[in-house]
């Protein structure tokens, strides 16, 4: 490669998610390489946590503009913040500039941030293009809808079409696609057997299609959606979109049985 | 209305325990929610209806004392009285008078949910004049006992098995015989009891969605028609509503009636849409001798100028009720008082205290479902968090959450710290966890693991993997892979 292409791709920081940090890192390693893929250089903040997500919705202000301070901070550098994950993503692009309407100079910086933050799939289909294919994958699946992702950024095909044009997936649709999990952060530890209920009328709809794996965008909604799989005795598998689009099957689905390495 | 608002939690896991609940809910699920979506897909121009219906709100809000007073004069000139209460006891006392004034022994009654916010029903009772329920669902729950479970459909939690047993314990003239195994029959012996009913009360009262300041008029959405034999019947009208229910124009008002019945059962038109403009004139053949307007205020004023002024907007279609993950889960009478579902969770804090219903706000995953819906685009999520961050920065209590949350914050706000905390925690976590590959008990985390698993960790964070450069090597061996 050249200098001057290098110097053209553009830089991504990598905002990884508090959870697929701690809990699922592969996701993490895939979306650096269809970042990669799609000609972007990727960049990790080793200073990036979360994105105050769990104290803005506690009602904790105060903790979130620091929290979002440390944010802003870390990626105002980069050409892009691209997470995988919807959640986090409209965070930070809905409501960082809302957090600090009454203090000019990081409503400012919130906004610019905001301007250049996309979740996965839609800097994929949105801002960059990703050309490559990965060999053919032979599973069928549901995608879920995460509610943020859905609502607050609008992306609905995107991921869909990534999964036709890179992986050659077509999907079953479930009914219900758009209903929420159940997840909600703290809500399902606070409020468990309401989320209980909600993840079950979820599941009810995603094996309806006769879907072998649900595919989604956010690791929450599908650590709760896995959860509960396993829990059952499913036979679902729940894998977030980036590990099928970058083509790394192999890798256990969440919450199947790990290949322990010797 | 009592409330029971504090026993959220209990009462939410009874209503998941209740089979004709659950039931009943699974149906209304999908009904209402695919109804309103056929109905937006009709008209090109409901999302453009939405945005007008929400800015003649909101400007009745920015002015809502000159609305207000404009409404109070057409009522006189029209030969009406207007009663301003500025509390439920005020409200119950008005109605009191007004009844006892004409001798009143029975009270027809159309729904109002201010009816139930106030209670006039047992206040009535109490002293000694009968109230009838003339809505069907409302009629039902009348007989049994109980609260409305959803504001446009308040008996939405029965199905017809439960009404059938209702009506042959409560109708002692019922024949055994008589069939009531069609939802047909069960209307049709509801009004055969309440045919005299109507003829004989003394007093209707209503409520109002809508009150229009350039006339005076009271408007009442009906699908059944008896809010019309409640109001044109009895020698006496009482209209109940509180004060943002007022619009400027009709013009406003028929704008609003566009979005009403789509948002909330996907009808263009609530099959009864009637206006009420005073007592009966001297040229007409029906209508009451008296008309009053009980304007209420309930805590509505409180909300004016506040963070939340934006819920007065409401118009009480239910939509975010039918569309709430929660509420559908739940059902109505899990919220404890008069409201449920989302714009119950933003209202109910409001009426009674947030002390008295800390769970509602909380208890909601923010999916956004509800505001995506409201036709008068009320930022229902936005407005649940608002009452968090009162409840969390207006307690000096520490609770176990809160104290939680602060040491996650802590660790959060230090990338370093955070980052040394995580991989300690997954560590742990990866030795118990490795032989099961999951959890189905972790500490101060039940809630989640009383019915799912939580996985156990690969390995330290992705950070840490990325900062020793682990990266290369699986992209390499990933495009081995491919290469393959």
């Amino acid at each position: 490669m050249s200098d001057i292409v290098k110097n053209k791709a553009p830089v991504v920081g990598l905002f990884v998610t508090c959870l697929v940090d701690t809990l699922r890192p592969e996701v993490g390693f895939a979306s650096a390489l269809l970042l990669q893929r799609a000609g972007c250089r990727v960049e990790v903040p080793l200073s990036q946590t979360c994105c105050g997500q769990p104290a803005y919705n506690a009602g904790a202000r105060a903790d979130t503009k620091a929290i979002a301070k440390n944010v802003i901070t870390s990626f105002e550098g980069y050409d892009y913040l691209v997470a995988p994950s919807g959640s986090c993503a409209g965070m930070i692009k809905e409501h960082y500039p809302k957090i600090f309407k009454a203090e000019k100079k990081w409503k400012n910086r919130a906004e610019a941030l905001a301007i250049k933050t996309f979740e996965l799939t839609q800097f994929l289909s949105e801002e960059v293009s990703i050309n490559a294919s990965t060999p053919e994958t032979r599973i069928t699946a549901t995608y879920h809808d995460a509610c943020s992702g859905l609502r607050e950024l609008k992306i609905k095909q995107q991921p869909r079409e990534l999964l036709l044009k890179v992986s050659g997936i077509s999907l079953k649709e479930g009914k219900e696609a758009e209903r929420c999990c159940g997840f909600g952060g703290l809500f399902c530890v606070k409020y468990g057997d309401i989320s209980t209920g909600m993840v079950d009328e979820k599941i009810a709809d995603l094996e309806a299609t006769g879907a072998e794996t649900v595919l989604g965008g956010d690791l929450g909604c599908l650590l709760n959606i896995a959860g509960r799989l396993k829990r059952v005795g499913s036979s679902m598998e729940v894998r977030h979109i980036a590990e099928v689009l970058v083509g790394s099957l192999d890798v256990p689905a969440i919450l199947k049985t790990r290949k322990i390495k010797k | 209305m009592e409330s029971s608002a504090h026993k959220f939690k209990d009462l939410a896991f009874t209503a998941r325990r209740d089979a004709h609940l659950q039931a009943a809910l699974g149906k209304l699920g999908s009904g209402f929610s695919l109804k309103r979506k056929e109905a937006a897909r009709r008209l090109p121009e409901f999302e453009g209806l939405r945005d007008q219906a929400k800015t003649i709100k909101d400007h009745v809000l920015e002015n809502l004392d000159f609305y207000l007073e404009r409404f109070e004069e057409r009522v006189i000139e029209g030969g009406g009285e207007l009663h301003w209460c500025g509390d439920a006891d005020a409200a119950q006392k008005k109605i009191l008078d007004i009844c006892r004034k004409a001798n009143a022994k029975t009270v027809t009654k159309s729904k109002s949910m201010i009816g139930e916010e106030i209670a006039i029903n047992e206040f009535l009772e109490k002293n000694n004049i009968e109230p009838i329920e003339t809505d069907l669902g409302e009629y039902i729950i009348q007989l049994r006992g109980e609260t409305p479970s959803h504001i446009i459909a308040p008996a939405v939690h029965l199905n017809m098995g439960q009404v059938e047993d209702t009506f042959r314990e409560k109708h002692t003239t019922l024949e055994p015989g008589r069939k009531l195994d069609e939802p047909q029959r069960l209307l049709e012996e509801a009004r055969s009891q309440l045919r005299d009913k109507f003829l004989n009360a003394d007093v209707g009262i209503t409520g109002a969605n809508m009150l229009i300041a350039e006339t005076g008029s009271t408007v009442l959405v009906t699908n059944e028609g008896n809010a019309d034999l409640t109001h044109t019947l009895p020698r006496i009208h009482i209209v109940i509503a509180t004060l943002e229910k007022v619009v400027p124009t009709l013009e406003d008002a028929t704008s609003i009636l566009r979005v009403l019945a789509r948002s909330a059962t996907g009808q263009e038109m609530s099959v009864y849409t009637t206006f009420c403009t005073g007592p009966k004139k001297s040229k007409d053949e029906d209508g009451p001798d008296e008309y009053h307007v009980i304007l209420l205020d309930n805590g509505r004023s409180e909300l004016l100028g506040s963070e939340f002024q934006d819920m007065l907007r409401c118009i009480r279609c239910g939509a975010c009720l039918n569309h709430c993950p929660v509420y559908q889960t739940i059902g109505g009478h899990a919220y404890g008082w008069v409201y449920s579902g989302p714009m119950g969770a933003v209202l109910i804090p409001a009426l009674i205290g947030l002390d008295r219903a800390g769970d509602l706000p909380n208890a909601s995953t923010l999916c956004g479902q509800c505001e995506a819906v409201c036709p008068m685009r009320i930022p229902l999520p936005g407005l649940l968090r608002a009452w968090r961050t009162k409840q969390f920065e207006g307690s000096e209590k520490n609770t176990l959450g809160k104290i939680l949350l602060k040491v996650w914050v802590t660790f959060v706000k230090s990338p370093k710290l955070y980052r040394g905390a995580m991989n300690f925690i997954l560590m742990i976590l990866e030795i118990f966890g490795r032989k099961s590959g999951g959890f189905q008990w972790l500490p101060l985390a039940k809630g989640w693991t009383q019915s799912r698993d939580f996985p156990s960790p690969a390995g330290p964070t992705f950070v840490s993997q990325w900062k020793k450069g682990l990266l290369m090597s699986d992209q390499e061996e990933l495009q081995k892979r491919q290469k393959k």
